[in-house]
């Protein structure tokens, strides 16, 4: 690609990250809804794998030669749902339904809630070991597909993730891809003083597996860096994903605490779509 | 009952290549043959059942049939978000086998007793829970789970159980078994005490009663009309499980009198409400919670009598 075509491909890329962006916070506005940051944190990663890295048959979202996304991180499935729906699987329209009554959107992403929602989500620490089982049995059954899983780093606090990096880093599923949005923020605090993570890289590599950090709000390091997989033949790969807790978002909750529990009030949408329009 | 369940799972690993047997480090002196035969049907998971249980999950996702494995209630207790989230509310394939139902890992201490994962289960729409009481019925129950779609609980027990039907059994999910038909009292039993119940109905037929007996080796979907006819039929309705008296067969009879009105008279013999604090073989464990034959059937007098 000559760099023309490579800034043709960027503005299409923040095109469908801002009205992403624009469908999130109206979800959690409409919803009064709270796991905001969290979606925005991951929008980048989300836009350039559907966009640009993985195989994808919105139109078909079953094909069984598709790569498979499971969401692990299912709070914030509004980036799920918007990202979908902005890829085409399915009308934009039924992003309105967002956690309201009757309506087909769950908080936490549910198995065929909508076409393309791969796995049901929500207990943090589920999601890595079932892209596990799925990737193993690619392997075995020799297929082509890959499996990306998206991580919080909150969910890094339970034991069962753990159990999931040590089981694919020893049967070498280098089919296996996973993302964590290491925003740096969970629950109820920063995790470096909650429970703290680092030497996160160390602890992937000495699990056997291959990372890479980036930063995670990039599309030239999200995209160079997923381009060529795996990153070692017979090892899973990992990316530890520097982001922005709310990046994108009322700008009073980057970074905070609050964008994982406040939903957007009236003047932040005012500012947030204006400043857009401008 | 170990040995009848790998013998039938191996018949059919045989045909269905989608069966996967996945164990949680468990399966010495059960397991070898199996894994000779059939290498690329079977994974030991390491001693991480939450992982086991989620593996499972993604690859019925992909079309296996997982089979996970461990002692009763490290693969239903550890992992039992694993189970309800991944397993049941997605309603995958994936078949739990559980052993050393009750106190069949007696001397072990409390850690390895299985007395609270009927209990658990139950709660979990769309799971099938079977808990056959002897090795003809754990054969019928390996082979109705393996031909069933959908997530399964099969209890078991360990070793030398012996055989109580005498002919041979219509196992059908859903419903009991009637050994043999009375009118003064009906018994209904599963799993390890089958046997014991067996011994309790001969013990009391001595002292003339008539006693019906049910196998209910169904727990899930349990069978309505039988212990309603019971109730009918006969003048006494006792359960005879090793399992907590909370949530197992017991509660499970108790909920269908209960809201059907019954007036039966109606009792629960079961691991009563309690830590057992002594240690000892499974027989010894029965008698420190009132499960002896002779302890059973002064309950029953007792309580029949009153």
């Amino acid at each position: 690609m000559n760099k023309k075509t490579l800034t043709s491909e960027r503005v299409k890329l923040e095109k469908h990250a801002n009205e992403i962006r624009k469908q999130i916070i109206t979800m959690a506005y409409v919803a009064k809804s709270a796991h905001t940051g969290g979606a925005l944190s991951c929008v980048e990663i989300m836009v350039a794998l559907y966009f640009t890295i993985m195989k994808v048959f919105p139109r078909d979202a079953d094909n069984p030669l598709r790569d498979r996304l499971i969401f692990s991180k299912a709070h914030d499935a509004k980036v799920l749902y918007a990202v979908l729906a902005e890829r085409g699987f399915f009308d934009k329209k039924i992003l309105e339904g967002y956690e309201m009554n009757g309506g087909l959107l769950p908080g936490h992403s549910t198995r065929h809630c909508m076409p393309g929602v791969e796995v049901s989500a929500g207990a943090l620490g589920h999601g890595l070991s079932m892209a596990a089982g799925i990737a193993y049995v690619g392997k075995i059954d020799k297929k082509k597909f890959r499996v990306f899983t998206i991580l919080s780093d909150g969910e890094c606090d339970e034991g069962s993730t753990w159990e999931a990096i040590l089981f694919a880093g020893h049967h070498k599923l280098d089919n296996l891809i996973t993302i964590v949005d290491y925003n740096k923020l969970q629950g109820f605090g920063f995790t470096k003083d909650i429970l703290d993570l680092e030497p996160f890289v160390d602890k992937w590599k000495s699990f056997q597996w291959e990372v890479k950090e980036i930063n995670g709000h990039s599309f030239e390091e999200i995209i160079k860096t997923l381009n060529h997989l795996p990153f070692k033949n017979g090892k899973p790969s990992v990316v530890i994903a520097n982001t922005i807790k709310g990046f994108g978002g009322p700008k009073v909750h980057i970074n905070q605490i609050s964008s994982q529990y406040k939903p957007p009030t009236d003047e932040e949408i005012e500012e947030i779509f204006s400043e857009e329009n401008s | 009952m170990r040995i009848t369940f790998v013998h039938r799972l191996f018949e059919f690993a045989k045909k269905d290549k989608s069966i996967f047997l996945l164990t949680g480090d468990l399966g010495f002196s059960v397991f070898e043959k199996y894994i000779e035969a059939f290498p690329d049907q079977y994974l030991n998971m390491g001693v991480a059942e939450q992982n086991m249980a989620g593996v499972a999950a993604g690859m019925a996702i992909e079309d296996k049939m997982p089979i996970i494995y461990s002692i009763a209630p490290f693969t239903t207790m550890r992992n039992f978000e694993q189970i309800r989230n991944d397993i049941c509310y997605q309603n995958l394939n994936v078949k739990i086998v559980g052993v050393g139902a009750g106190f069949s890992y007696g001397p072990y201490g409390h850690t390895h007793h299985g007395l609270e994962d009927i209990g658990i289960l139950r709660t979990l729409p769309g799971l099938v829970i079977f808990a056959p009481g002897d090795p003809i019925e754990t054969d019928l129950a390996t082979k109705a789970m393996l031909r069933h779609i959908g997530p399964v609980y099969l209890r078991l027990g360990k070793a030398g159980e012996p055989n109580v039907h005498k002919k041979p059994i219509d196992f059908t999910i859903g419903k009991g078994i009637i050994i043999k038909d009375g009118t003064t009292i009906t018994v209904i039993s599963c799993s390890t005490l089958l046997y014991r119940a067996f011994q309790a109905a001969s013990e009391l037929e001595k002292e003339n009663y008539s006693v019906r007996l049910i196998s209910m080796p169904s727990i899930k979907p349990l069978d309505k009309d039988i212990i309603l006819k019971s109730a009918k039929k006969t003048k006494a309705i006792f359960t005879i499980e090793e399992h907590s008296i909370i949530g197992g067969l017991g509660s499970a009879v108790a909920e269908v009198l209960a809201e059907a009105g019954s007036p039966v008279r109606f009792k629960r013999i079961g691991v009563p409400d309690q830590f057992t604090k002594v240690i000892g073989s499974q027989e010894y464990m029965r008698k420190a919670n009132e499960l002896s034959l002779e302890q059973i059937v002064k309950t029953i007098h007792a309580t029949y009598e009153n």
